[in-house]
């Protein structure tokens, strides 16, 4: 019995505890609760049938509790009557517990720390260790998130894309954090995509497992960021690609088109290239246009003009991110954008300005770093 | 989720305060009223799992910077700048997005002061900055 293995069952059971009809706020608590027992009282040896000791312990947890709530209220009758347990299906379980956990009436930073802890089994110190703040907080989000979610109906139709969203996050949250984040998401995604017959959930599995393969090349040995045409694509996880590429192309070929899939298709075209001079860019800007055309998204729009660069020239590829600053206002991107199809046209100080101006306004450590010298590499 | 840095400066910012009062002019429980604010914010954040660090600092305190190769550090008890440059205390949180710090910024600048009345201290927003590059390609 080890720590992974509980992390893989108790989601199940929680899973199982909401089918036969108990609160989800109530069956978490009992599980937390089963969870540390079987922490003391397996010391190290285990048990054959992990699922069914944390099924029976909880279970007699939430009797306890609804017996003591009763006496207290003096309402003997307040026991809840125990449905017949379902059939074991525990995909089908994952699938309802992400349903809850990203219910649309929680914000997403309380999706993603309640998916974590309730499917993804992580305990709360992980997850507070994962954001960088502390755990008490991370104990009041999570707490706070149930009791919205218990006065929410659980009847209405469930919304893919907010759970996709919600998984989305926690993937690019997990590029830096102690605890491998990115892993979670999709190990996450891919128990949603065992489940969930719908092309956008492979197309973000794909698109995942795509980014994730370039993982190692993208921080050198001194932690600097490396940009796509810089990395080593030696160090670029072959098995993950075709992994990808795999589920990309069965959910391409049902002709469902999201902007999952369509990212996943980018990703898989630069994944593709032996090295980044031989990038399909034709291909990329193609598919560019049909992710701007569906999402009518401006960071897709500033992506399509790096492509137009590519394809057409720096010049039409800057005359293609005019416009864009009233909808990206400050946005570090568009900045550095610029700043490249700038230095590519031949203008280094036009370029170096908009480097410098694109460090300033970015919010992540690394990308400004990188962004300073390339700046003073153009300076110099 | 971002984080935001709540700086305080009480008596500074981009113009003055109309009327502002240093709290030694306050009454005894203006100032009880006004600490109790603090910490019902502070109460607040950490139900909203908002919280991550509150802290005060003392106006006395001390310059310090390198002296050169085999120097002792270089250290100076001031003269201070101006009172709108020095940091009071400050909030860390951590929220959902940038409108949520700007509400619990212009919810700390609320806190009662003379009279009971809204101080209209600036505070000023500073975002954090995280180590996570974003996906590029």
């Amino acid at each position: 019995m080890n720590d992974h293995t509980l992390r893989v069952v108790a989601p199940q059971v929680l899973g199982i505890l909401v089918r036969r009809g108990h609160d989800f706020a109530a069956a978490e608590d009992a599980l937390q609760e089963a969870l540390l027992e079987a922490y003391q009282s397996w010391a190290g040896q285990g048990t054959d049938d992990p699922k069914g000791w944390l099924l029976t312990v909880a279970g007699r947890k939430l009797i306890d509790a609804h017996r003591s709530e009763a006496a207290r209220r003096r309402r003997e009758d307040a026991m809840a009557a125990q449905p017949a347990p379902g059939p074991a299906q525990q995909a089908d379980d994952t699938l309802l517990l992400l349903f809850l956990c990203c219910h649309p009436a929680l914000s997403p930073a309380s999706a993603v720390a309640l998916t974590l802890r309730a499917v993804g089994g992580l305990t709360t110190k992980e997850i507070a260790e994962a954001f960088l703040i502390p755990e008490a907080t991370m104990a009041q989000r999570i707490s706070r998130a149930k009791r919205t979610l218990a006065g929410q109906s659980l009847s209405q139709p469930a919304d893919v894309a907010v759970v996709l969203r919600v998984l989305y996050l926690i993937f690019n949250e997990g590029y830096t954090a102690r605890i491998d984040l990115a892993a979670e998401a999709i190990r996450l995604t891919r128990q949603l995509a065992l489940e969930c017959d719908e092309p956008e959930v492979a197309g973000l599995l794909a698109l995942m497992l795509l980014h994730h393969a370039r993982r190692t090349a993208r921080i050198d040995e001194c932690g600097a960021l490396v940009p796509l045409d810089k990395q080593d694509r030696s160090l670029w996880v072959r098995t993950e690609i075709a992994e990808g590429v795999r589920i990309l192309q069965a959910a391409l070929a049902r002709d469902r088109r999201g902007e999952y899939q369509i990212q996943a298709a980018i990703a898989a075209l630069h994944d593709d290239a032996p090295t980044a001079a031989q990038t399909d860019w034709q291909q990329i800007l193609a598919w560019y246009d049909e992710l701007v055309e569906l999402t009518g998204n401006p960071a897709a729009s500033l992506s399509r003009a790096v492509a137009i660069g590519e394809v057409d020239g720096p010049l039409v590829g800057l005359r293609a991110t005019e416009g864009l600053d009233a909808r990206l206002p400050g946005h570090h991107r568009l900045e550095a954008v610029r700043a490249y199809l700038h230095e590519r046209a031949g203008h280094p100080d036009i370029a170096a300005e908009h480097y410098v101006r694109a460090a300033a306004t970015c919010r992540s450590t690394l990308e400004r770093d990188h962004l300073t010298k390339l700046a003073s590499r153009l300076r110099h | 989720m971002p984080k935001y840095l709540l700086l305080k400066h009480y008596s500074g910012g981009p113009e003055p305060l109309p009327d502002f009062v240093p709290m030694s002019d306050w009454t005894e429980e203006e100032i009880s009223a006004h600490i109790a604010f603090q910490r019902e914010v502070g109460r607040m954040l950490s139900e909203r799992g908002e919280f991550v660090d509150a802290q005060a600092v003392s106006p006395d305190g001390a310059y310090v910077r390198y002296g050169g190769p085999g120097t002792a550090p270089v250290v100076s008890d001031g003269p201070f700048p101006e009172a709108k440059e020095l940091v009071a205390g400050w909030y860390l949180v951590d929220v959902d997005s940038e409108a949520r710090a700007h509400e619990i910024a212009a919810y700390v600048s609320s806190a009662p002061g003379k009279a009971g009345q809204p101080i209209y201290e600036w505070i000023e927003v500073r975002p954090v900055m995280s180590d996570a590059p974003a996906v590029t390609e």
